[in-house]
């Protein structure tokens, strides 16, 4: 349990902030939980549906074998105990867009047991360990309209998997931290697409505050459907510092379920436990238990891709990165792939990472393109690298080549050799430069002489000019200050 | 011989060789509903289309483009109407779904039509199955065709009178605790409930899931034997179904019972047994000793618990399997009402007959919150300890005997205001379907007034074929041919 101290604006606080966070993950299967409808997103209304996922009188559920392969993927990513034998139960409530007037999920056998995530908060590791992950079957939506509702079953029957965090995340950086990390790790198994924005991936949160060092947890409140991490952490942290001021206040803590309003940045309430529902949860009699076997679990643990931590570990010490360089160039398995794509091909990793993460990482956020349409590709800056590392160009011309490579998608290789980059190594050439430029400028070289240091800056700008760029920087301040002593 | 008098074999024959068109099979029988059904009310809807099917089955077969083995080849089926059928109104006997058009047929529906059948109409139930008696549809009761002022059972009583009146050669029912077995009972003729997981459910509007299952009703035990085969077998829409292979039931059947032991469940045979019907049940007991059958007693003790744990098990699936019928998006939807609540609320409480609501109700107390572990799962538990002991008691027998009710039929009207005392009426029946068994009435003659009387026969899972050897047997005592 993780003893930092809550989002409160007093930091001599009394009180402790305890969370958790349960996130609805839609898994990558091609067709529903239960039936053979497209999960696809979009498509017309209720386009995507069959008696099943309608809820017609007289459909059964059909299990869908690549959410279990999934759900088992994602639990193995997250080290989950994955249970040889799972049951569906069913969630009774009555709302319109949950046609059956009760949701196919798992109560009391879950397909996934403990768990635990690992992540960094300012470069300290934090470990939040999960009390299950569980599939279920989605919800259609509702949109209500001044009429009246309507309701869009595509999205009914999706499968979800639900990771369940223990409530012992500490504060609403730790939160929004643990949600990126769920995702990256989700991302990266290839079991969800992580789209907070489209609800591909939701996050529920419960928060709750006590006094430090209290064994009892306090009241908990629900938040939900937030649907960024930015928003994660600010509705958390207006929420503790709510429960903090109502408890000093001499009030209670409700336990209620509140909605973000992101525009006023508070949260509102929902519905209070007098109006929960009791979801009279039994095991469903049309389907049958889930058995799964070891073979399976473990053919799956060898498959699992590298997962991000274990990735960001890797490039500290396989390239010797500093960890935020690591966190920065594994948002994304591609960008993580164009990294070591040019790290190795040019031999030089650090280049690599500042290449990436200032001048290309730029350029793309610039234009609005992600690392998969770059254009400039991990051969080509690894080429560059490589030019600039043997000394053949300056790192400033670099620049310009690189800014070249941008605009036309050409090798650096080429582009240096037709407009004659490359740079001047030539010691004698340099120094006719050199003597160009003093017998030019006597003036300056007497002000030069007299003190002003400023004056050096003049003279190397000039033998740039005169060898367009080209002269080596390194040498010519080794040739220039040389012949700035002589009389 | 007149048409509706035949056995679905010898039709079939007539049909296969032209002697007689399906176009005359199928007008035949609806002549008769038409003529009949006004008194009986067995049939809610009759399929418009059904000699128009039969039509085009008789070009196919003067065009050669008939599978002439088809075991159903132009014989009328009637569906109890909680089997959803594409484009003819389907309604459960409920006012909550009196205008729905299902969009797809269950699978035996398909089954059947593949099988060459052509159905013919869809049967008069209790509303959702919830009855013994067919007296809670709302399309009003159906009467025993034996004698109209008693009920002809339920809650397929449709199906069994629609029999018994030479209405349909056959029909579907369903059999949640008995509904199969005690319609056919009390119209004389035969039903079988199978093995839970023998038949597919997908398309069958459900009550209780763990104990639905679709059976046969016939004039005969050979014409149940092969409607069961055609609509018997795996189906992967189904999770709950049985890749079992489906034996060849009708032409597998052999009265031969020399050397059979059957078992008599001694909790089975107490005083409260009406005494016409024990003495049917004796009479066969002899005859089949006769025939070189041995009889032994065994004991299901946990027969005692059997209504209690249906009612908990059967209401609190239901109460679940019924939360659909919201009318959101099918079904009957209140006029009256103004926000979400109100459609609920209005829509179920208009749409449901009370027999439903009660059963709702129920359920849901015994799922509920601080209920579950002394209700629902209890019952699960002791319903595994009653399987247990029907297992136990096939270790020493090959089927078992008994009534299929304690009370010969009873009027129309009667038991409608002591629902226990209706529940009670179950009591034979519904062991079989907690245990998931298969069991089958075989007509055993008629009491003083004329009211048939069945024995019930209940096997090992899986094993409906000895079921239909022993009804055959049985069958042939009573002078059946």
């Amino acid at each position: 349990m993780n003893s930092e101290g809550s989002g409160s604006r007093n930091s001599e606080s009394v009180y402790e902030a305890v969370i958790g966070l349960e996130i609805h993950a839609q898994l990558l299967t091609g067709t529903k939980l239960f039936c053979g409808c497209s999960t696809r997103f979009g498509g017309g209304d209720n386009e995507h549906t069959c008696p099943v996922c309608l809820g017609l009188p007289g459909a059964l559920p059909i299990l869908n074998r690549r959410a279990i392969e999934l759900a088992i993927r994602a639990g193995v990513a997250l080290r989950c105990d994955i249970n040889q034998e799972s049951v569906f139960s069913r969630k009774n409530y009555f709302y319109p867009d949950l046609p059956k007037g009760y949701q196919i999920s798992q109560y009391d056998r879950p397909i996934c047991s403990n768990g635990q995530v690992r992540f960094f908060v300012d470069e300290k590791e934090i470990l939040v360990r999960l009390t299950r992950a569980h599939l279920e079957e989605d919800a259609g939506k509702s949109t209500h309209d001044g009429d009246g509702t309507f309701v869009n079953l595509n999205r009914s029957c999706v499968p979800l998997l639900e990771i369940v965090s223990a409530p012992e995340i500490a504060s609403a950086a730790q939160a929004a931290e643990y949600a990126r990390m769920v995702r990256l790790i989700l991302l990266f198994s290839e079991v969800c697409d992580g789209n907070l924005e489209e609800g591909s991936l939701r996050c529920d949160c419960n928060v709750s505050i006590r006094r430090k060092g209290a064994s009892t947890l306090g009241t908990r409140v629900e938040l939900k459907n937030i649907n960024s991490f930015r928003f994660i952490e600010k509705a958390i942290d207006f929420e503790i510092q709510r429960q903090i001021d109502v408890v000093d206040g001499g009030g209670q803590i409700i336990q209620e379920t509140r909605l973000y309003d992101s525009d006023k940045n508070r949260t509102v309430s929902m519905r209070t436990k007098e109006e929960a529902h009791d979801y009279r949860y039994f095991p469903d009699p049309d389907l049958l238990p889930v058995r799964i076997s070891p073979l399976w679990i473990e053919e799956i643990k060898r498959l699992l891709p590298e997962l991000p931590l274990e990735r960001i570990e890797r490039f500290c010490s396989q390239y010797q990165l500093a960890r935020h360089e690591a966190c920065m160039l594994v948002q994304t398995r591609d960008l993580a792939n164009f990294f070591e794509e040019v790290a190795k091909n040019s031999g030089n990793p650090k280049a690599a990472a500042n290449w990436i993460m200032g001048e290309l990482v730029g350029t793309l956020n610039e234009n609005k393109l992600n690392i998969s349409q770059s254009p400039v590709s991990a051969q080509h800056l690894a080429e560059l690298i490589q030019q600039i590392n043997t000394g053949k160009i300056s790192g400033k011309i670099g620049k310009m080549v690189f800014e070249e490579m941008v605009r036309t998608s050409r090798s650096p290789n080429l582009i240096i050799k037709e407009k004659g980059l490359v740079q001047v190594l030539d010691e004698s050439q340099i120094s006719i430069w050199i003597d160009e430029v003093v017998a030019q400028n006597p003036d300056q070289v007497v002000q030069y002489r007299a003190g002003r240091e400023k004056v050096y800056g003049f003279f190397v700008g000039q033998i740039m000019k005169l060898s367009h760029g080209q002269a080596s920087p390194e040498l010519t301040n080794k040739l220039l200050i040389a012949r700035l002593k002589k009389p | 011989m007149e048409i509706h008098q035949c056995r679905i074999d010898n039709l079939r024959r007539l049909i296969v060789n032209r002697e007689v068109s399906a176009e005359e099979v199928c007008r035949s029988f609806i002549d008769r509903i038409s003529d009949k059904d006004k008194d009986i009310n067995a049939f809610i809807t009759v399929n418009e289309r059904a000699v128009e099917v039969a039509r085009s089955l008789d070009s196919r077969i003067a065009s050669g483009q008939a599978d002439l083995e088809a075991p159903l080849l132009g014989i009328p089926v009637a569906l109890k109407d909680l089997i959803c059928t594409r484009g003819l109104k389907t309604t459960a006997a409920s006012k909550v779904l009196c205008n729905y058009i299902p969009p797809y047929s269950a699978t035996i529906v398909n089954k059947i039509e593949a099988a060459g059948g052509v159905i013919l109409g869809k049967t008069n139930l209790d509303e959702f199955a919830m009855g013994s008696s067919t007296e809670t549809s709302w399309y009003g009761p159906t009467k025993n065709p034996i004698n109209h002022l008693y009920v002809p059972g339920g809650s397929s009583g449709g199906s069994a009178a629609a029999v018994a009146a030479g209405l349909s050669p056959c029909a579907i029912g369903t059999d949640t605790g008995g509904s199969i077995r005690q319609p056919a009972s009390f119209c004389g003729v035969v039903g079988i409930k199978p093995t839970y997981g023998r038949v597919s459910r997908y398309g069958i509007i459900a009550f209780a899931s763990s104990l639905d299952q679709a059976g046969t009703i016939a004039a005969n035990v050979s014409d149940a034997a092969t409607l069961l085969q055609v609509i018997s077998g795996f189906d992967s829409l189904d999770s709950t179904s049985c890749k079992k292979k489906v034996p060849n039931f009708a032409s597998e059947i052999s009265a031969d019972v020399k050397g059979l032991t059957i078992g008599l469940p001694k909790e089975y045979f107490v005083d409260g047994i009406d005494a016409e019907i024990r003495n049917k049940l004796e009479v066969t007991i002899e005859s089949l000793r006769h025939q070189g059958v041995e009889f032994k007693e065994v004991s299901l003790p946990s027969v005692e618990y059997a209504i209690g744990v249906y009612y908990i098990i059967a209401t609190s699936e239901a109460s679940s399997n019924l939360a659909r019928y919201d009318g959101v998006r099918f079904g009957l939807r209140s006029e009256e009402a103004r926000n979400i609540n109100d459609l609920y609320c209005l829509s179920r409480d208009q749409g449901f007959g009370r027999e439903v609501k009660r059963r709702i109700m129920l359920g849901t107390f015994a799922l509920s919150s601080g209920y579950y572990d002394a209700y629902y799962l209890q019952a699960c538990k002791v319903r595994r300890l009653l399987q247990n002991e029907f297992l136990e008691a096939f270790k020493h027998c090959d089927v078992l005997l008994s009534p299929v009710t304690a009370q010969p039929p009873f009027k129309l009207g009667e038991k409608l205001s002591d629902p226990l005392s209706m529940y009670l009426s179950d009591i034979y029946t519904i062991s079989t379907n907690l245990a998931g068994l298969p069991g089958m009435s075989v007509p055993a003659g008629k009491n003083s007034l004329g009211l048939p009387i069945g024995v019930q026969l209940t096997g090992p899972h899986f094993d409906e074929q000895r079921l239909f050897n022993v009804a055959r047997a049985i069958e042939l005592i009573g002078g059946g041919v």
